[in-house]
């Protein structure tokens, strides 16, 4: 009904065309995405739709068992309060409303059984400036009027909460600790400019987009200006001559020629991504062993999802 | 050498400088990467000097592929590539309406426009690297003679098709898309298709070259003659 200024379908990310110039895309936040789909019972990589900031309405032609994760955005079926990161039913001919921000900026619908769009190049994901993904494959956001499809849900299993435990939802209102695995190009940087990094508060500038966010701070020097251009990874953190660092998120450039102080985990980047402009928060450097095992016990929740889903006989 | 690329994916660098002569050692790279890693490789990106690998963390800690990268590495043999690169010429009408630098570029190398576009026209480039937009090749290298910095202010929208040129490096573009290079001039190839196997027309180490070709036959190839006009 209204289509307010972003909503994107979003699968787990367009893999595989990377060498191509072509992006990854997929969800900002991929924890709160997971979520979603885990809370309604979709198998991991299922489509649900990201909402950036709010001003979406939508209206269900029939009834849906729906979950909203991720930021709080004021959401409302009929004007009641619709509670976070839990399954919900959405009745036929009611009005779903994210209105704006409380905290946090991106928030996840999923629904049983997922979103149904065609796949581009492997992806369901949206990704405008490539003009690809989304509900007609062509990168188009959701505009007033577009009718979303929804694939048949499965039987539910009756294994799955709809509830999540209290202790995974983020909170959003709290200044982020993000965890930084130091690579690249690190040992070109001054070392007052790694003491810096690691110490300073930095503030989410409002150049902040699905490509990148930038930050603002002290100055970080590196001995580099510029190199010739490589491959960049999600949550790659590059220095411009200017000296203010941006965290590449999911739909940055596949390759790029500024000096990077390294990378920011995936769970990091997720966390990033939920931040409003002028928002504090801290670069904290992190070993890759304690990184990779907070990684695995984040996606271990969601291993044994699909399976317990199409009701296969344990081997 | 190896730099990490976070939790999952390395960087490997095997060059310093560009230089055509490091294509077929990426081009090995990245096929014994793709034969060793199997099921647990998500991406690799190529690009002038290095290779970004990146694997399935839950399939691979980054000390297993950095040892399976290393072993790779030691006996890593440029024969391996068993292609040396697709061979691709695009038509291209060279014309001041559709390629408002030529005279930029011709002044900056003291030339007459008819020269610059024999030059330009002349050179088989290869792919360094794609990027920047899905299916953008930046190719290289040009003419040194023509050699041209970047536009001060950059165009907001850069036309389907555009033939351009910054520094010693010339690419087409697949898609509108802002763009601060020099245009000399507009292909009617497709560059880029998402319904078409492959979906690039051009990879890493294919070689190019640009044909000069009449407005008219520019246009039964289906190619945009819509002047850029004074909108920049």
């Amino acid at each position: 009904m209204r289509a307010g200024p972003l909503a994107l379908l979003q699968d787990s990310g367009r893999f595989g065309a990377r060498h191509l110039g072509v992006t990854q895309g997929g969800p900002a936040d991929l924890y709160s995405w997971a979520w979603a789909n885990h809370l309604t019972g979709n198998p991991w990589g299922t489509a649900n739709l990201e909402v950036t900031f709010g001003g979406l309405q939508l209206v269900a032609v029939k009834d849906l068992d729906i979950a909203i994760t991720g930021a709080d955005l004021a959401v409302t079926i009929e004007h009641n309060p619709v509670p976070l990161w839990q399954r919900i039913t959405w009745k036929e001919g009611e009005i779903l409303r994210f209105s704006a921000p409380v905290s946090g900026l991106r928030a996840y619908l999923a629904v049983c059984g997922g979103f149904a769009a065609e796949p581009v190049l492997g992806s369901v994901a949206c990704v405008t400036r490539e003009q690809l993904g989304g509900f007609r494959g062509d990168g188009m956001k959701l505009a007033p009027g577009d009718e979303l499809s929804v694939f048949c849900p499965e039987p539910a299993s009756g294994q799955i909460s709809g509830q999540a435990p209290e202790e995974i939802v983020p909170d959003f209102s709290q200044p982020a600790f993000l965890h930084l695995l130091p690579g690249a190009q690190i040992a070109s940087f001054s070392g007052r400019s790694l003491f810096d990094a690691f110490n300073a508060w930095w503030q989410v500038d409002d150049r902040a987009d699905r490509m990148g966010v930038r930050l603002t701070g002290p100055r970080l020097r590196s001995s580099i200006s510029t190199l010739v251009s490589e491959g960049i990874n999600l949550g790659g953190v590059q220095v411009p001559p200017d000296g203010q660092p941006i965290v590449l998120l999911n739909d940055r450039q596949t390759i790029g020629g500024y000096p990077r102080l390294g990378s920011l985990t995936p769970l990091s980047a997720s966390r990033l991504a939920q931040c409003l402009p002028r928002e504090r928060v801290r670069l904290v450097a992190r070993g890759s062993a304690a990184a990779v095992k907070e990684h695995r016990a984040f996606r271990a929740v969601f291993q044994f999802m699909p399976r317990l889903m199409r009701g296969r006989a344990p081997s | 050498m190896l730099e990490s690329a976070g939790l999952d994916g390395w960087i490997v660098r095997l060059f310093e400088d560009i230089n055509e002569r490091n294509l077929p050692w990426l081009s090995a790279l990245s096929q014994r990467c793709e034969q060793i890693f199997g099921d647990a490789l998500i991406d690799l990106v190529p690009s002038y000097t290095t290779l970004l690998v990146v694997f399935d963390p839950l399939a691979l800690s980054p000390s297993q592929s950095r040892a399976m990268i290393c072993q790779i590495l030691a006996d890593l043999q440029p024969e391996d590539a068993v292609q040396d690169g697709q061979s691709h010429e695009l038509p291209t009408w060279y014309d001041i309406s559709v390629g408002p630098e030529l005279p930029r570029v011709a002044e900056h190398a003291g030339l007459a426009v008819s020269e610059v576009i024999e030059a330009h026209s002349q050179r088989t480039y290869r792919v360094f690297a794609l990027g920047f937009a899905p299916g953008f090749a930046f190719m290289g290298l040009v003419d040194p003679h023509l050699e041209c910095p970047r536009l001060e202010t950059p165009r907001q929208r850069v036309p389907v098709g555009s033939v351009a040129l910054a520094g010693r490096q010339t690419a087409a573009y697949p898609t509108e898309t802002p763009g601060g290079w020099n245009l000399l001039g507009r292909t009617s190839a497709r560059l880029f298709d998402r319904k078409r196997e492959g979906f690039s027309l051009l990879r890493v180490g294919d070689r190019v070259r640009f044909v000069s070709v009449s407005r008219e036959t520019f246009e039964r190839e289906g190619g945009n003659t819509q002047p850029m006009g004074s909108v920049t």
